[in-house]
């Protein structure tokens, strides 16, 4: 065991690992950010990205030891400061982006990371980012509407409805 | 997954030291790996973390006109940094996995891996790569030609480390592939390259000994430098494909012509 400290949602935070604890493992068991879901826990439906230093992971394919004193941000660091939904959050509850909710976490970060890297995508685009984000539920339409919103571009009925 | 020791130098000379141990496995990106592990496939007393390596990250140019890539750069890295100066590498790399796997999965860590559906073995093939590897008794520079060596086997010895990853730039490239829709790794994919004194065509996804160079289309395309030229091949003996619910031998044979046929059209 080693004690790991990450600055997770912009607080410094420390909790043990072992050699083999996934990065998820440590924030849902160490830290009790249990925002972050297991879904498939081989690396395929994407229920557990997060950002470290940045960019997109898989927080179930990442050791959490390799990470210490990187920068970590989860589902809960993405709210505004007065507790109120953050832009891409808000947009998947307007647009119906989730049924059941469990791959939100993921599709919420995903999204998020792909708008700061392209803010104005085309559908296409946004499909094509979020290939590594599996949903069960809501056949992705309404996510993709979601993240059009999200962008602040008009919503358009897409391809297929 | 079984529980293991962490190491994490921040030196090659310190990862090459610790890989002598007994026991002991590098760890590159982890995206095959770890998988990998939790399936109890693969397992050693001590992983060495190759991610802190910051000598074995990035692009560069070498004085021959080589874009060298650190064994430990991403392929998110490689996406941008090589969109200019190699696009149809930079192309192969941005389509590997997906935008969060890209983030952490390295070309070392792929090239060593050698899966048979693997992208970069056909990029490192097709471009005519030089691999150098790192081991306790110095550095080794290995041809592609010489290192990929059959299904998940490579010419690397024991305790080496891909270091860099050398590429000729050719004058016209491309890499296709078929995606096997559920892993979304190449059922059949083609690189193609075409340099002043030939051309090279790799195929991996399709052999049961791995990525291979289909020596018959580089003929024909050296002559003939189109489609068409490959529409005019036999197909790979489907024999020696892979055979396996996603595709019969003699379908991962065809999809070597049209791939191939596709990858010159795109080049």
């Amino acid at each position: 065991m080693a004690k790991v400290t990450m600055n997770v949602n912009g607080k410094s935070r420390s909790a043990e690992a072992e050699g083999r604890t996934l990065l998820v493992d440590w924030l849902r068991e160490g830290l009790r950010l249990t925002g972050t879901h297991v879904g498939c826990d081989t690396s395929q439906c994407g229920a557990c990205v997060v950002h470290v230093n940045g960019d997109p992971v898989k927080a179930c394919s990442v050791l959490a030891q390799e990470l210490d004193g990187a920068e970590v941000t989860t589902i809960e660091g993405m709210a505004n400061a007065d507790g109120s939904l953050g832009t891409v959050q808000q947009a998947f509850q307007d647009y119906h982006g989730l049924q059941c909710g469990f791959c939100t976490p993921g599709m919420v970060m995903a999204a998020s990371a792909l708008l700061k890297e392209n803010p104005q995508p085309s559908e296409a685009e946004v499909r094509h980012y979020l290939e590594g984000n599996i949903c069960r539920c809501t056949g992705y339409h309404n996510i993709v509407k979601a993240v059009m919103a999200a962008s602040g571009q008009q919503v358009e009925p897409v391809a297929a409805e | 997954m079984y529980d293991f020791e962490l190491v994490k130098p921040k030196t090659l000379r310190e990862a090459v030291a610790a890989l002598q141990a007994e026991d002991a496995q590098a760890l590159g990106g982890g995206q095959t790996l770890l998988p990998t592990m939790k399936a109890r496939l693969a397992m050693a007393e001590q992983f060495v973390a190759l991610s802190g390596i910051d000598e074995i990250k990035g692009v560069c140019l070498d004085d021959d006109g080589r874009i060298c890539i650190g064994g430990g750069t991403t392929h998110a890295t490689v996406a941008r940094e090589c969109a200019e100066s190699y696009p149809a590498l930079a192309s192969l790399a941005g389509r590997i996995g997906d935008p969060a796997v890209r983030n952490r999965g390295t070309i070392g860590g792929s090239i060593a891996n050698n899966d048979p559906s693997a992208c970069y073995p056909a990029g490192a093939l097709g471009s005519n790569a030089t691999i150098m590897a790192e081991g306790p008794n110095g550095t080794r520079e290995i041809a592609a030609d010489d290192f990929f060596l059959g299904m998940f086997t490579t010419a690397l010895e024991e305790g080496e480390i891909v270091s860099e990853v050398k590429f000729p730039v050719p004058e016209r490239a491309r890499y296709e592939k078929f995606i096997q829709p559920a892993s979304r790794f190449p059922l059949v994919a083609a690189f193609v390259a075409k340099f002043s004194d030939g051309v090279r065509v790799a195929i991996t996804g399709a052999s049961s000994s791995g990525v291979f160079r289909w020596t018959e289309a580089e003929e024909a395309l050296s002559a003939d430098w189109s489609p068409d030229a490959v529409k005019g091949l036999t197909a790979p003996d489907a024999g020696e494909m892979i055979s396996d619910l996603h595709g019969d031998g003699a379908y991962r044979a065809h999809l070597v012509k049209v791939m191939t046929a596709r990858a010159v059209a795109a080049a």
